[in-house]
């Protein structure tokens, strides 16, 4: 329950960490950036939107001119949720501030998977908020088509500050795609996104992640999941075009029995890019399990790719898999895998590869009659293909275009 | 007169600039089957690869003709196009790259969906098509595999590295069958419009595959040319040694 003594002790510890240095990344300087947005208007019709806004977000699987192939659609521009709408009975959709307002028991969620004082960057969205997103499917609901969330930065040099919390009850099932883009002008600008996840007995979220940022964004998302009994959390993570610095590190809790998690990233490094891209997954609960598959190219820019599991039950398994690929003479990727197993009886493992594309595999391709570029463009297509259960057939097809579109820029 | 398919005239060739083959002549005709026998390492898959333009096989001297054509420069990928294919021993995995995508990519839209799909059935490839080509594949698959590649490719010359190797006697038959498929050998001689050059180490394939010509290729030159049975039947007997008194 929302209690003002609480508040008042998370705002402490919040301004206690407003200078504390991330775990990883860079520091980033957020005096440099602006904290403060004008408020816009709300949209009925999220057609309107400005054309180029829409043309960006569409690249990250957001599509406001039909909404017919989604169970529901929240955009935030800069810090004010400019749409909101529920096209499905049992799921809830609406801004973080609204839903906060709305539920005096959503204070029991707030900064609970995500610690307020992790670093700067949390700290910095809970003392300078700027709105979210909440999405929740009611006990036993299961959304039809997926929901569609966006994040866009259309200020410049803003530090856009973001706390979403999504909430599957029991038996319940999400499915989203969110969006995370900024105006095609290539400004500056800062994305701090606090996610917290809660996934209840028996339900399952699949969470599909499309970021779209330009050569001089910063990034610092922080997200946590907390998984009950049964519970199903599937992520994916697609980033593609280049951005200055991102680092992004999700962890799950898996503190019910039998969970299972799978953590998929696909990344692609340009010049110029620094990415640091991990999962963390920490199995709490007896006979859980949980898959990290990364796949990496870098045509030029510099990645890290780490990956975290830790077994604490009984019969738990985990597997973590990072394959890095470099296509040009430049850039570099950084595999960190780790396990640490806390009792007999589980079962964790991984593998790591990274280098060039095997040149036996090239001329394979061409003595079929494929030129050298169709051949190393299906090379690579397969590189970042990976199969991906559970997903409905319009959130694989995104993912498809998505990568489609890219190739032919990367090579 | 029997229009050549493939002339290769003194060929040289390394690997890494240490000398492998050397003054390799032959000559195959349209529609004609050819065999090439030889101990391990003499240089067999090192001709395919050659004929089949892999870089590191570089060519230090000689030429090779193809359809009247010089294409002793000419990258892989436009010897493909030409219609020269490739059955490897042991091919790559091409890792996200799905065996059905790997068929309809060798028939550059050349064979519909339906015609893809009897090559999938008639090479027993059904229940592998959705895998990773040549991920996690048995002897037998690998060369089912290759094999429909090259039934969707049609290439005019094909040429087969081993095709018997590490593949059961009940895949055996089958495979059999599929080269005489890919080299029509079911059509009238003077029909044939297909020409093969087949690498064998055990001989096995000829219990299934009629062939003109059979070479032995020893110390990187060919030595012997004559009728395959008659070679094999000496090299079983006799082994390479009755060969390597040829080349004194």
């Amino acid at each position: 329950m929302h209690d003002v003594n609480s508040e008042k002790i998370r705002k402490e510890k919040a301004k206690m960490a407003a200078s504390k240095r991330a775990r990883f990344g860079e520091d980033i300087d957020l005096n440099k950036y602006e904290h403060v947005a004008e408020p816009l208007p709300y949209k009925e019709d999220p057609s309107s939107i400005a054309p180029d806004a829409k043309a960006q977000m569409l690249q990250t699987g957001i599509t406001v001119d039909d909404l017919s192939q989604r169970s529901g659609t929240i955009i935030q521009i800069d810090h004010s949720v400019v749409h909101s709408t529920t096209q499905q009975s049992g799921i809830e959709i609406m801004s973080t501030t609204k839903a906060l307002e709305k539920y005096d028991w959503l204070h029991d969620y707030y900064w609970k998977a995500v610690p307020v004082d992790t670093d700067k960057y949390t700290a910095h969205v809970e003392l300078n908020p700027g709105n979210g997103y909440f999405i929740r499917a009611l006990p036993g609901s299961k959304t039809v088509y997926p929901i569609q969330a966006c994040l866009y930065i259309g200020k410049k040099n803003l530090a856009q500050s973001v706390h979403n919390i999504i909430i599957a009850e029991e038996g319940s099932e999400l499915h989203i795609i969110t969006g995370c883009t900024t105006s095609p002008s290539e400004e500056a600008a800062m994305h701090l996104g606090i996610s917290e996840f809660y996934i209840k007995k028996g339900a399952k979220i699949s969470f599909t992640m499309i970021h779209n940022w330009s050569p001089e964004i910063t990034v610092r998302p922080r997200t946590g999941i907390i998984i009950e009994d049964d519970g199903i959390y599937l992520n994916n993570y697609i980033i593609m075009k280049p951005v200055k610095s991102l680092q992004t590190n999700p962890i799950a809790h898996c503190i019910g029995k039998n969970t299972v998690s799978r953590f998929n990233s696909i990344v692609v490094t340009p010049p110029g890019s620094n990415m640091d891209v991990g999962s963390q997954v920490i199995l709490d609960g007896a006979g859980s399990r949980t898959e990290i598959i990364s796949r990496a190219i870098t045509t030029g820019g510099n990645f890290i790719s780490r990956g975290y599991i830790e077994g604490n039950a009984p019969e738990v398994k985990g597997h973590l898999e990072c394959r890095g690929l470099i296509l040009k003479d430049e850039g570099q990727i950084y595999a960190i895998p780790e396990l640490k197993g806390n009792l007999a009886g589980i079962d964790l493992s991984h593998e790591a590869a990274v280098g060039k594309i095997a040149e036996e595999e090239v001329e394979y391709l061409m003595m079929r009659g494929l030129s050298r570029r169709d051949a190393t463009a299906t090379i690579v297509r397969g590189f970042l293909h990976i199969d991906i259960e559970g997903l409905p057939a319009e959130l694989n097809e995104q993912i498809k275009q998505t990568i489609a579109t890219a190739e032919q820029e990367m090579l | 007169m029997s229009e050549p398919m493939l002339i290769i005239k003194g060929l040289a060739v390394a690997i890494d600039d240490k000398p492998i083959l050397h003054d390799v002549n032959l000559t195959i005709n349209k529609g004609e089957t050819h065999v090439l026998f030889g101990p391990n390492g003499h240089g067999k898959t090192t001709l395919l690869m050659t004929i089949m333009g892999v870089p590191r096989y570089k060519i230090t001297g000689g030429e090779i003709i193809f359809k009247g054509q010089d294409i002793t420069e000419m990258p892989i990928d436009e010897r493909a196009r030409l219609g020269i294919g490739m059955s490897l021993q042991r091919p790559p995995v091409v890792r996200g790259v799905k065996t059905r995508d790997m068929v309809s990519a060798c028939a550059r839209g050349r064979q519909s969906n339906e015609e893809l799909e009897t090559i999938v059935k008639s090479t027993n490839l059904s229940e592998l098509v959705e895998r990773d080509i040549n991920y996690g594949f048995s002897g037998g698959e690998i060369k089912r595999s290759e094999l429909a590649q090259l039934l969707a490719q049609q290439p005019d010359l094909v040429l087969l590295d081993e095709p018997e190797s590490g593949v059961d006697l009940v895949n055996i038959s089958l495979i059999g069958e599929l080269i005489n498929t890919l080299l029509q050998k079911k059509h009238p001689i003077r029909e044939r419009e297909r020409s093969g050059l087949i690498i064998t180490h055990t001989g096995h394939i000829l219990e299934y595959v009629d062939a003109r010509t059979g070479y032995v290729l020893l110390g990187g030159t060919i030595i012997c040319e004559g009728d395959p049975h008659e070679i094999l039947k000496t090299i079983v007997k006799q082994g390479y040694e009755e060969c390597r008194k040829c080349m004194m």
